[in-house]
């Protein structure tokens, strides 16, 4: 499966002969466990271990819930509430599954800061990088409609806004709501079957966790250095790898008990601290909470769904030029789905001849000042309409599309870049010091 | 964790036109069950039983907790017989009895707190839960993460913050003056000319509930204002999370249980890399 | 990762063991929670045990409650119930076993083993027949107790089944006194 040259698997005895010439089931295991892995790699590679935890603990969780919780508008919030009080441990399983979702949302964004600062979206990998932005949609529409089946206040009132979105699209928009809702407004039909999607979807994201691995597993993985490994022979392709299992699979087992300590902190003793407490108000038709947020995950996304206002001129021209079909609601729309496909395209708009941000001394800043931006638009989107906050939003708005539509399809053309080592292994040993023959070395005290 | 910045925003349905929120005064009240540690005080839950039953139920329900409930270890305590002699003061509706027509009988364990009588009288459940949006200072959410101020501590804050209503208000405005509720009505005449508050919080519909010294406790302890806020807002915490203390006993025993796979685990790491790595890091 | 001398060889895997016991001890106690959530939940458990006011039943008369979904008998016995109960010959039961959940496992299928109160008055039993479950009817059938209609089976003022297809004494339940005039069940 992959293309860095390896060992294969030679099955032994007469039964694993007999398996493997049935279904060469064992040989993928042994090819996926052992798959050469750049020796490099260094703490940001652990977040794909954490996440496809999160996703096994999500649907663990989740599944379990389901065998308590009611898809009714009546009885949806009484039956979480049950969960919380009557169901043996339930209330850790819930309080899990809720703040599960905000580690998968962390876990995410610096899995995909990593690929974007290291180039991992570049050449050979675009298709891993275009499978790992269809899991973060998927992610997105999961997170969404479980917020929804508690059926509290924001349960029920952020549906009515998010829906709303696909309300602007012009012509279709207010058909393609009803659509959705199952009726004109949020209500029973849209409960069930949110409930529906949201089981299903988890198992849609692992599939395409299985394709995003087996993508990576067939081009290598990429490393700090943006370093290809050797692929001339096995042997030389060993000085530059190690196997998955072990090396890998215990430091990220190392990062991820770590990670799951704060977790497990965060869980038993402010389990609410994420969660917003209008949703432990039963759903109410008549009253609309006063500041509709939504969860922390989706507010860099819906500050740039809010900064595009009627008062931009660049939404003037739009919808001038569109004879007034693109207005400021449908303009907002697109720019938050235009803003995660910008991000789609990095690879074809990324012109560098170098991979990765670590030898590209002019895109570090303009990538650092991505990252802020990500955290400046986080932080606005939870910020009133009024005042100072529109223009920040929109400056936000404005760097996040610059940086992909025109920083970077620029800065390959006018950095001058580092040269990278030549070969993972001298990068490993300056790191580390050289190998020092094959028996017996000193003592790594 | 940023959407909470929002602060008092959360509480505030300001229906007028009226730009600014209302600042709101919530004190940083001491409870037992604050910090990784913290537990409920089974003395102070029971009093705020009593607060509960003899002042807020004449209003509130409270349909989310069952008269079992009581009994519970972490809980208030109550002896199973005190317990059960509770439940039976109360009537519920049985729809099994009269075979099939319903009829009332007593409570029995089983059986959950009544609703509210009156429709602008919110159950009381989770009110501690879904009032825990405030959080300063400057809305960064500080005070719940360090002090652990929560709905808690605005209970009790609403409960002490019934003061005499300001010069500014209308002699005849509707309802009461709270410094401690943000969602009520506020009078034109006490916002100045840039919009603003003149003073913190606002009128609320409920009227004053607790005076001090309105009952004697069994364990005699004292029944002033300050002492009977916190007593029922504790009581009302326990309604809300009433596996708090399983919750954070949990969370300790994962905690540490995890922080040593993760020594374990980093000691192996490095024996197993160390082959490979022939320099300190 | 052979190049560790015996020493080193022995720390290693002794580091090792202990990750993959604690690792094991971690995950088990992860699973385990997922497991239990399935047990019955505190507000079935409250149902599981109920208190009947039995105050109102008079001498040969009966009250049946439903106890978890089922219907339960509660009797009070006449002395001639008791008294006919009580002469009958224990070889002539087809099942000569207590049924009783209260008492001893083997315990015999005599009227003192199946009473729940010493002077032989209170009679708590399931009300559904061994054979395939109807409820039988009170006072019906040749012996005086109670009479299945589903399919003929007769039970004695006992309860324990004398006629016809049922294989087994009506069973009697977890059951006690709490006080004069409340039976607890479960």
């Amino acid at each position: 499966m992959s293309g860095i040259p390896h060992d294969h698997y030679e099955p032994k005895s007469n039964f694993t002969k007999g398996v493997e010439s049935r279904l060469p089931i064992i040989g993928l295991l042994h090819t996926t466990l052992t798959a050469p892995t750049p020796k490099n790699l260094n703490w940001m590679w652990i977040w794909g271990i954490v996440l496809t935890f999160t996703l096994a603990l999500q649907i663990a969780t989740g599944i379990v819930l389901v065998m308590h919780y009611t898809p009714h508008v009546d009885m949806a919030f009484n039956s979480v509430e049950h969960i919380m009080r009557n169901v043996n441990g339930g209330h850790m399983i819930r309080y899990f599954h809720m703040n599960g979702a905000s580690l998968f949302f962390l876990a995410v964004y610096i899995h995909m800061f990593r690929g974007l600062y290291y180039g991992s979206y570049k050449a050979p990998r675009e298709i891993t990088w275009i499978i790992g932005m269809l899991i973060y949609i998927m992610m997105m529409g999961a997170g969404f409609m479980g917020y929804v089946l508690p059926w509290g206040q924001m349960s029920f009132h952020g549906t009515a806004v998010i829906t709303g979105l696909f309300g602007a699209i012009p012509f279709v928009g207010e058909s393609l709501q009803t659509l959705l809702l199952g009726a004109g407004a949020v209500g029973q039909p849209a409960l069930n079957r949110f409930f529906s999607l949201h089981y299903l979807l988890p198992f849609i994201i692992a599939g395409l966790v299985i394709v995003h691995i087996w993508a990576f597993h067939s081009t290598g993985n990429n490393n700090p250095t943006g370093v290809e490994v050797r692929r001339g022979s096995v042997a030389e392709a060993k000085k530059d790898t190690l196997p998955f299992w072990p090396y890998f699979v215990i430091k990220d087992l190392f990062a991820l008990a770590i990670i799951l300590t704060v977790f497990m902190a965060v869980v038993g003793f402010m389990p609410n601290y994420l969660g917003h407490p209008d949703n432990y108000i039963p759903a109410n038709a008549l009253a609309t909470p006063s500041h509709i947020v939504p969860e922390w995950y989706f507010l860099p996304f819906y500050a740039i769904l809010r900064a595009f206002t009627a008062d931009v001129w660049v939404v003037q021209i739009v919808n001038f030029l569109s004879f007034g079909i693109i207005d400021a609601k449908f303009f907002g729309v697109l720019a938050m789905f235009g803003a995660i496909f910008v991000m789609a395209l990095a690879p074809w708009l990324d012109t560098s001849s170098v991979r990765s941000g670590r030898f590209r001394p002019m895109f570090k800043w303009w990538f650092a000042l991505l990252a802020v931006d990500f955290v400046v638009l986080m932080w606005v989107g939870a910020m009133p309409t009024d005042g100072i906050y529109p223009y920040i939003s929109l400056l936000g708005a404005t760097y996040w599309f610059a940086y992909f539509l025109i920083i970077l399809p620029l800065l390959g053309v006018i950095e001058k870049p580092l040269t990278p080592p030549a070969t993972i292994e001298d990068d490993f040993n300056a790191h580390y010091g050289p190998k020092t023959g094959g028996t017996a070395a000193k003592p790594a005290e | 964790m940023f959407r909470k910045l929002t602060l008092a925003a959360v509480l505030a349905v300001s229906a007028s036109a009226a730009v600014a929120e209302s600042e709101v005064h919530i004190e940083d009240f001491d409870f037992s069950f604050e910090g990784p540690f913290g537990s409920y005080d089974q003395n102070q839950l029971q009093r705020g039983l009593k607060i509960y039953t003899e002042i807020c139920s004449a209003c509130h329900g409270m349909e989310l907790v069952a008269f079992r409930n009581l009994h519970d270890e972490g809980g208030p305590s109550l002896p199973e017989d005190q317990m059960r002699a509770y439940a039976a003061g109360f009537e519920v509706f049985d729809q099994s009895l009269d075979d099939g027509a319903g009829d009332y009988r007593a409570a029995t364990p089983a059986d959950k707190f009544p609703g509210s009588s009156l429709s602008n009288a919110p159950d009381l459940s989770l009110m501690a839960k879904s009032r825990a949006g405030f959080h300063g200072p400057y809305g960064t959410g500080l005070n719940q993460l360090f002090k652990g101020m929560g709905g808690a501590e605005y209970i009790a804050s609403l409960m002490t913050g019934y003061e005499e209503a300001p010069e500014c208000a209308p002699e005849d405005f509707e309802g009461s003056y709270n410094s401690a509720f943000a969602a009520g009505g506020f009078p034109e005449s006490c916002i100045d000319d840039h919009g603003h508050h003149m003073v913190p919080g606002s009128w609320i519909a409920m009227g004053q509930p607790l005076y001090g010294e309105d009952l004697d406790f069994d364990d005699g302890h004292s029944n002033s204002l300050h002492h009977e806020a916190q007593d029922v807002a504790a009581f009302l915490m326990w309604a809300a999370e009433p596996k708090m203390m399983a919750r954070k006993q949990a969370g300790l025993t994962g905690v540490i249980f995890l922080a040593l796979l993760s020594v374990l685990l980093y000691l192996t790491n490095k024996r197993l890399w160390a082959p490979h790595k022939h320099k300190d890091d | 990762m052979s190049h560790a001398d015996d020493h080193q060889g022995t720390r290693r895997d002794f580091i090792y063991y202990a990750t993959a016991g604690a690792g094991a001890v971690v995950t088990g106690a992860a699973v385990w929670p997922l497991v239990n959530q399935m047990n019955p939940s505190a507000d079935v458990l409250a149902l599981a045990s109920i208190r009947v006011d039995i105050s109102a039943i008079d001498p040969g008369t009966q009250l049946t409650v439903l106890w978890q979904g089922k219907p339960v008998f509660i009797r009070a016995r006449t002395e001639e119930e008791i008294a006919a109960a009580r002469a009958v010959d224990l070889s002539d039961l087809p099942d000569q076993n207590a049924e009783n959940e209260n008492s001893v496992v083997g315990a015999d299928a005599s009227d003192e083993n199946r009473a729940l109160s010493e002077d032989g008055v209170w009679l708590v039993q399931m009300g559904i027949c061994t054979h395939l479950g109807c409820v039988p009817l009170g006072e019906q059938g040749e012996f005086g107790g109670w009479f299945c209609p589903c399919h003929g089976s007769h039970y004695d003022t006992a309860g324990r089944i004398r006629k016809g297809p049922a294989p087994r004494n009506l069973l009697v339940p977890v059951a006690s006194f709490v006080d004069e005039t409340t039976i607890q069940l479960g």
